[in-house]
Formats: C-alpha cells, structure tokens, sequence
C-alpha cells in the first residue's frame, strides 16, 4: 500500500515502513537501546532525505523510550535524581546539536558529516563492545569467574567537586561528569538522530560507575526527553519532521520492541553485548565502506528553496 | 500631444499587423487535467495534451506541420555538488548553483528535433534539453553554459533518472495531419505548484505560431494540513507530533503490559 509523505514529499509502501520500525524496534527491545542509528540509515536507504530522516526518527525514538520508561519507573529501576542532572547538560547539548544541524545543512556538508560521525562512533563503539563482550565470554568459558568491580577504586572523576547524593543508584559523585555526559549524548543525538542509548549506557557503567539496576532505566529517561526535545527543535527550526512517516515508525517500533525484549531476556548478558557490539561494527563499517569506494555517481542535487 | 500619441500608436498597430503572418494557423489545445491533487494513496499521474491546428483560408493546403512541447515544472533554485577523493574518502568539494530552474521539465516534439529546425532556430527558440536556459551562477555571473558541461550534464542527467527531466521525439502523435495529443506522465516525486506548457507549431523549419497552457498540482486535505502546519506553525505541530509519540508509548506500555 503506497503512502504519500506529506513532508518527505515521496510515496512510500506503508508495510515496507512499518516492518522496518518492527525490524528495528525488534532490536532495540532486545538491547535496550532506542535503535536510531539502524533507523536513520534505513529511512535514508529507501529514498527519504537524510535530513528529513533524522528529524522525523527523533519522535519514534521518543515513543519507544517512551514505553520502556514506564515499565522502567514500574520496577523501581530509574534514579530521577541523574536523570534530572544528565537532562540538564542534554537539554544543552540537544539545543547545540540542533542548531549545529541547521548550520552544517547550509553549507551542504551535513550529509558527510553524518556519514562521518557514524563512522567514528560505530565503529569505535562497536568495536570495544565487541572486544569486551568476547573477553566477558572466553573468561566465562575458561571458568573463571567475572571479576568483581572494585568498590575502593576512586579514579579521577571521583576527585571533582559539587558532589551529589543519587540515592537510588546508592552512588556519591561530582555533578560535573554527569552533565558533560549528558551534554555529549544530546549533541550528538540530535546530530546524527540517534538516542544515543548503546554510548550512554558503557558510559554511565563505565565512567560513572551507576549501578546495573538503575542503568538502563535511567538511560531511557534521558533518551526520551532529549528526543523530545529535539523533535521540538526540528520541527521549529527546520520544518523537517514527517509526522506520518514518524507514526508509521512509532507504531512498528514499539511492537517490535516489545517481542524483542521477551528474546533478549533468554540470551545471557555477554551474548547480547557481543551481538550488540558486532551490529554496531557492522553499521560503523558500511558506512566506512561507503565513503571509502568510488562512488558510482559523483553529482548530487540539492534544492535549495526558491521554489516559485 | 494627443494626436500625435494616437499617430504613433495607428503606426504601431499598422506595423504589428503588417508583421503577422498573412496566413495564420491557431493552435487550439487543452490539457485532460488542469488540477492534479496529490492525496496519500497518489504514486504518480499521466496527463494527455490535445490540441488542433485551426487553419484559414489563405494556409497552404498540404503543409506538414512540426510540433515541440515543452512543459516547465515550478522554478527552484538547486545545487549540484561533485564528489572527490580527498584525505582517502570521497566528500563534496566543487558545486555549481543552478539558479531558478524547472523543477520538472518535459520536451516532447513528434519527431527528433534537429529534423525539425535549424540549431540556429533551436537554439532562439530553446528547442530540446540542450537548448534550454538553465541559469547557473558562475562566480559573480548569471549566465547557462555549453550543453557539454559537465555540471549542467550531471544535472540533467540525474533529474532525468528520477523522471523528472525528459525528452522524447516520438511522443507526440498526430492523429490526424492537423489534430495532435501527447501525453504527460508525473512521476511518483513531482514537485508541487504550477506548470507551464508551451506549444509550438513549426513549418518548414521556421515557427508558425505558439500558444501555452498550465496546469497546476496540489496537495489537498490531509497532506496539505500536516505540510502547512509544520511550516506555519513549527510550535503546536511538534507539539502535536511529541504528544503523538507519548501516547504511542504510553498505549504500548499498556497494551503489552506483562503483569
């Protein structure tokens, strides 16, 4: 069935869309990630301008968090207070991002720079959850058991100051990582429309040092708030959310997820950040891939207004 | 002052009439659709060009008449970029400004257009792709530049594969010496607004008479909402799209609820 997009301007097949935020949600309910960057390139794929794409898969990222959010804070398993302090430095760094977007579209580099950027971050990303995820089994295999966290460690991070209480996550930090963490997930979310859920979770683990329990919860408050905040900003600043082809995703997505988050509970923990970590390379690498060969057409065409 | 005005003006009239042709054809045509609407289930639209010759009593009576078509979409102003390898990764460096140019441009004629006129008269009278202006500013000048270069080829290629630019020296048919139609075919992608036809009769080569056309698409209902509302009102339109996706979420949560 053929549907004409309103703002991406091009017909598409409702169910081609719709099995891909299935596809997509699919995933992202198995890892517990928002999945926007599997979502972008896929929109991107079929025909629909990678700006209009990124704009519009902010708002389906927004839905999917949306449901795990709730069944998040059902369980107990979200700490509002980081949640608060990580939303401050998204808030900031989602505005910039925007804003940024705006700039980068006018000069007509934007389309490189998304590519780019992918290619750093998933690459990088993928790869050390790949190198993690299979140390984390061989060990396992060997017998010898996951070493323990060392609760006495206090690397650097522990010595700034305005350090704050998180009761729920029972952690004592510096508010100044917290926020600069925040600041980095938003900038490049709103960038490259993604939630940037499979960085921020390493990070907070990771750098931050939030407990497990509170982790993935916490991390999805933030997804959702910086996406929707950042579909506000789209839709003001440049005109480029598409909300039917966003409602089309929504829907697919968070069924999908649903399923998926019944799948990714039967595999164990080391399994899944290694499948994780091989889905993000292989994103990195295709895009690497692509800026890499000869293109087989040098030109591309861009409106750029004016239309009478 | 008045009556000399009004000499200048009979002059004037005089001379216009002495210059139009003593044996003058008419064009009559019309267009199947002169309102396309885009609605969600639109995948692309053809159109059908009719039209006639009207002779007089002072046309020759066995003239072979020559037709060319030309439909210009609505004007916009688009670059084109050119990829090259640079630090080992192919980035957009050199563009070119096309300024102004049909959105969608259609040159239908009933045979290849170099049997039809002269390249003298092709090119005053913008016959075919390579004869059409298409403005690019170059440095601080506005000037189209020859058919071989390869921006402007790049361009007119890569509109022509999306369907968007075409050329065609059999499609239009005459059905009978002096009744024609040709069809216009839309594709899926086509820009809104209005489009101009222009229609021009030759004989022997030289031009006889010409006469346009318009039609105009549209969006209507639904998709004309949702398109002027996230342009005229950003604000209450990702109000609209963000509480959409709450809801979304919030349904799900429910729907799915495992306990």
């Amino acid at each position: 069935m053929q549907l004409f997009l309103p703002i991406a301007d091009i017909p598409v097949n409702v169910f081609l869309i719709l099995a891909m935020g299935a596809a997509v949600g699919f995933v992202s309910g198995m890892f517990g990630i928002g999945g926007g960057f599997l979502m972008t390139p896929l929109l991107i794929f079929v025909g629909i301008s990678p700006a209009v794409a990124v704009a519009s898969v902010a708002s389906h990222i927004a839905a999917s968090s949306m449901s795990g959010a709730i069944s998040y804070w059902r369980r107990r398993a979200i700490d509002p207070a980081l949640a608060i302090v990580l939303l401050t430095g998204g808030s900031i760094g989602t505005a910039l991002g925007v804003w940024t977007f705006t700039w980068l579209r006018s000069l007509g580099q934007l389309d490189l720079l998304i590519a780019l950027s992918y290619v750093i971050l998933l690459t990088t990303v993928g790869g050390l959850m790949f190198w993690e995820g299979l140390r984390a089994m061989l060990r396992a295999r060997s017998g010898n058991p996951v070493p323990m966290r060392r609760s006495g460690s206090h690397g650097w991070i522990h010595g700034l100051p305005l350090k704050m209480r998180f009761k729920r996550s029972k952690i004592y930090l510096s508010v100044i990582p917290v926020v600069v963490v925040g600041f980095v997930i938003g900038f490049i979310g709103a960038i490259m429309g993604i939630g940037g859920g499979f960085i921020l979770v390493p990070l907070m683990i990771y750098l931050l040092r939030v407990p497990t329990s509170t982790v993935i919860g916490t991390s999805m408050v933030l997804t959702l708030v910086t996406m929707l905040f950042a579909t506000m900003l789209h839709a003001m600043t440049n005109h480029l959310v598409d909300a039917v082809l966003a409602l089309i995703l929504m829907v697919g997505g968070v069924t999908g997820a649903q399923f998926g988050a019944r799948a990714g509970q039967k595999i164990r923990g080391e399994h899944l950040r290694l499948l994780l970590g091989l889905l993000v390379l292989a994103v990195g690498v295709r895009f690497a891939f692509e800026l890499g060969i000869r293109p087989a057409e040098m030109f591309t065409i861009r409106e750029t207004g004016g239309a009478a | 002052m008045k009556r000399r005005a009004l000499a200048i003006s009979a002059v004037m009239l005089a001379a216009v009439l002495a210059a139009w042709p003593a044996r003058a054809e008419k064009l009559i045509v019309s267009v199947s659709n002169h309102r396309v609407t885009v609605t969600p289930n639109y995948s692309g639209e053809e159109l059908v060009l009719f039209g006639s010759v009207e002779k007089d009593a002072s046309t020759p009576a066995n003239r072979s008449y020559d037709l060319v078509v030309t439909v210009n979409g609505p004007r916009a102003d688009m670059v084109t970029r050119r990829k090259e390898r640079r630090f080992g990764i192919w980035i957009n460096t050199d563009y070119r400004q096309f300024l102004q140019v049909p959105a969608y441009l259609a040159i239908f004629s009933n045979r290849p257009i170099d049997a039809i006129a002269s390249p003298e008269v092709q090119r005053r009278q913008q016959l075919g792709m390579n004869n059409v202006v298409l403005t690019q500013r170059v440095g601080t000048d506005y000037a189209d530049v020859v058919p071989s270069d390869p921006f402007r080829s790049a361009f007119i290629r890569l509109r022509s594969q999306h369907g968007l630019y075409r050329e065609s020296s059999s499609a239009v048919t005459f059905l009978t010496p002096t009744l024609f139609r040709t069809g216009i075919p839309l594709p899926a992608e086509v820009p809104i607004g209005t489009y101009n036809v222009d229609i021009k009769l030759f004989a022997d080569g030289q031009l006889v008479t010409r006469t346009e056309t318009a039609f105009e698409i549209v969006k209507v209902g639904f998709e004309q909402f949702v398109a002027t509302t996230s342009r005229q009102n950003g604000f209450a339109y990702g109000l609209a799209t963000v509480a959409m996706a709450l809801m979304t979420g919030w349904m799900a949560s429910i729907v799915f609820r495992k306990d």
